[in-house]
């Protein structure tokens, strides 16, 4: 003990560093913020270690050639030792840090450490999850698979949108006129030098500003934060109710930091990687490509905006976000931080939380994309073909091989994007069936000139079929009476 | 000199001092270390904006063959792959691209790209319902490449072809992007089917 002490002794006369690390975790914090509602900025700071020392290990196989990156990915996973696990590590654990620095934003904003004085630790902390986005978008890329292929092609298109500027822009994303080599080079120069070193120079600021600010005191409902007193009263907060960093309020992060480690890893060992998928090979067109879990929600977004709205929310949106976040600070700088007392705050971020849930949970089954297998895939019902004439069956085989199954659902099956027909016939007559089929409209295509007058017939006459027993089709009662009245016998007088 | 030492105390930049050796020496050395920085700068800038700047000059448009005539019945869809004109040494598979032949008659073709005119995923041709489908965000074209419904706010992306000798070419290099503004991309508008 002693020899270690000596050494211990030899290094720190060098270094002299014992005594600020002392005193940095040594340094009071209010004594209620120990608390497990203030674990989450350390535990995403021990997931980006993961992130650093699981994307090391990485780069240690992985090759950012488009070339060679697909079959890396694939020796990854299948030939070398744990490859699998640590590629597991790596994906999951982006995830999860996602998700924790979302949560450790909510719980900031909903305890008013934004106010004053920490005004720029929030700007920094915006920043933060840019990169933490960005990391994750790139890092998509290089699991360089069918997903990313298509999702670059996505992305420069949107960028391709930015007025004047657009093609330029897609050419240095792209590192050139197509997606290929030097595409997924410049994002491996962005995944693993650019932004990480951003991160952790960002994060360090972050650090360092939490530290000298002090953290965020407990709020209270009614004490309110005004500049001129606010920091004399939360110097006399720690005077009085101060507590020491270390050993005091730090074994909660410590307990929340391997917990969640650990559930990165049963996730890991459990799930195991993401893809890769298909290989990034551009004439392989038979591909459904989607985003990553954290990008669903824009997905759904970009699915369900009106077209003429889409270039300015593209454009626009994200800009008023991100200005909006930043904003933050100067706008409610002072006053309330309980959450108690700041309704319209827990407000927005249920709303927020519950967009974007919705979409995410959408995009899950993207109802607006049509099934591109439907119509080969899913049989008609044999209930609904029970007892019906040769016309009926020959509409069901018209409404299978033109492919109105892969928009339209019959017994559950089928696509989402139009209606299910399961009732149409209660909903719409002979003639509104007709003019639907030829003309289309409302989001459906015109397919007058992909049916003869006989298909369209019989389709329409198996349509004419698809309504609940017990309920009758939908007829047009003018017309009814009209054909009643062509069809009687002349009677000549008059 | 020894006035020239001057004493830690005195400002050497303070408004109104005389220029002192060790200030003149700062500034000196803050402008040459700036001159280096912009001399350095003009090939670091040039160097990251090389794709954009090589696509103005030269272009990264050419004519690559599709395949012969003969390969496209009259009235039908096919797809088609080529070759980027544009090749690195890293580019693996992401060289060979597809696109959407379309014989209209006799030597009136439509070329389409493969990338949906919403976001660029791959459309599939359905050739019975006589419809082009979008996996993605469920964008729906006509055979003739215009819009049928969905999110795309125009038709399909069009390259322009030539027929030679029974050969079929087009002129290709790019990604389509619905904000490319380069006219070879976007096409003539196509005829009415």
């Amino acid at each position: 003990m002693r020899l270690i002490a000596q050494i211990g002794e030899w290094f720190d006369r060098r270094l002299q560093l014992a005594a600020p690390i002392r005193e940095t975790v040594e340094h009071p914090v209010p004594r209620n913020t120990a608390s497990w509602w203030y674990v989450f900025g350390s535990a995403a700071l021990v997931i980006f270690a993961l992130q650093v020392v699981t994307g090391i290990l990485l780069a240690m196989i992985y090759v950012p050639s488009a070339a060679e990156a697909w079959n890396s990915l694939q020796a990854l996973n299948h030939d070398v030792t744990l490859g699998w696990f640590i590629r597991a590590l790596h994906g999951w654990g982006s995830n999860f840090m996602i998700a924790i620095v979302l949560i450790h934003m909510v719980q900031v904003f909903l305890f008013g450490a934004y106010k004053f004085p920490r005004e720029l630790t929030w700007i920094v902390g915006v920043f933060l999850l840019l990169m933490t986005l960005g990391m994750a978008f790139s890092g998509q890329v290089l699991r360089f698979d069918q997903d990313a292929f298509w999702g670059l092609g996505i992305g420069a298109s949107i960028a391709s949108r930015v007025p004047i500027l657009g093609p330029a822009i897609v050419k240095v994303m792209l590192g050139g006129p197509i997606i290929a080599g030097a595409t997924l080079s410049r994002f491996f120069a962005l995944h693993v030098f650019v932004i990480p070193g951003t991160l952790i120079l960002l994060v360090s600021l972050h650090l360092l500003m939490v530290l000298k600010l002090g953290i965020n005191e407990w709020p209270m409902p009614g004490r309110v934060v005004k500049k001129a007193t606010y920091e004399a009263e939360y110097h006399e907060l720690i005077e009085k109710s101060g507590e020491p960093f270390f050993p005091y309020a730090i074994w909660k992060d410590m307990f929340f930091a391997a917990f969640i480690l650990l559930a990165v890893g049963a996730c890991a060992v459990y799930f195991g990687p993401f893809g890769p998928s298909g290989q990034p090979d551009p004439t392989i067109i038979q591909t459904v490509p989607r985003p990553d879990y954290f990008f669903l929600w824009l997905y759904a977004l970009l699915s369900l905006l009106p077209p003429s709205m889409e270039t300015p929310a593209l454009l626009i949106g994200p800009v008023l976000a991100i200005l909006g976040l930043l904003l933050l600070p100067f706008l409610s700088g002072e006053g309330e931080k309980s959450w108690r007392r700041r309704p319209i705050a827990v407000l927005t971020v249920l709303l927020i939380a519950i967009t974007l849930g919705t979409f995410t949970q959408l995009a899950g089954f993207a109802p607006w994309s049509p099934k591109m297998n439907a119509w080969s895939a899913d049989p008609v019902p044999d209930r609904l073909l029970h007892g019906s004439t040769a016309l009926q069956r020959q509409g069901a085989l018209v409404f299978q091989s033109k492919q109105c199954r892969n928009c339209h659902a019959l017994g559950e099956l089928g696509g989402q994007r139009g209606p299910a027909l399961d009732s149409v016939a209660v909903r719409l007559t002979q003639d509104q069936l007709i003019r639907q089929v030829i003309q289309g409209g409302g989001n459906m295509p015109a397919y007058g000139k992909n049916l003869k007058p006989s298909e369209t017939t019989a389709l329409v006459a198996f349509l004419e079929t698809l309504h609940p027993p017990g309920q009758a089709a939908a007829r047009d009662a003018a017309r009814d009476a009209v054909l009643k009245e062509s069809n009687k016998p002349h009677s000549g007088t008059e | 000199m020894p006035q020239e030492i001057s004493p830690r105390s005195s400002q050497p930049n303070a408004p109104g001092a005389a220029l002192s050796r060790r200030g003149l020496l700062m500034k000196l050395g803050l402008m040459f270390n700036g001159l280096v920085a912009l001399a350095l700068a003009v090939p670091i800038v040039r160097f990251l904006l090389a794709s954009v700047t090589r696509g103005r000059s030269n272009g990264y448009l050419a004519w690559v063959p599709l395949g012969s005539v003969s390969e496209f019945p009259e009235g039908e869809t096919r797809l088609a792959t080529f070759r980027s004109p544009f090749v690195t040494p890293t580019d693996g598979k992401t060289i060979d691209t597809a696109c959407w032949v379309r014989r209209v008659a006799g030597e009136q073709f439509q070329v389409f790209a493969v990338n949906c005119a919403h976001l660029g995923c791959p459309v599939r041709w359905f050739p019975q319902s006589g419809l082009f489908m979008c996996p993605c965000h469920g964008g729906v074209y006509y055979r003739d490449g215009s819009r049928a419904s969905g999110p795309p706010e125009r038709g399909l992306f069009t390259y322009p072809y030539r027929v030679d000798n029974g050969l079929i070419t087009i002129q290709a290099g790019e990604l389509p992007t619905p904000g490319a503004s380069v006219a070879a991309v976007q096409g003539k508008k196509p005829p009415c089917a």
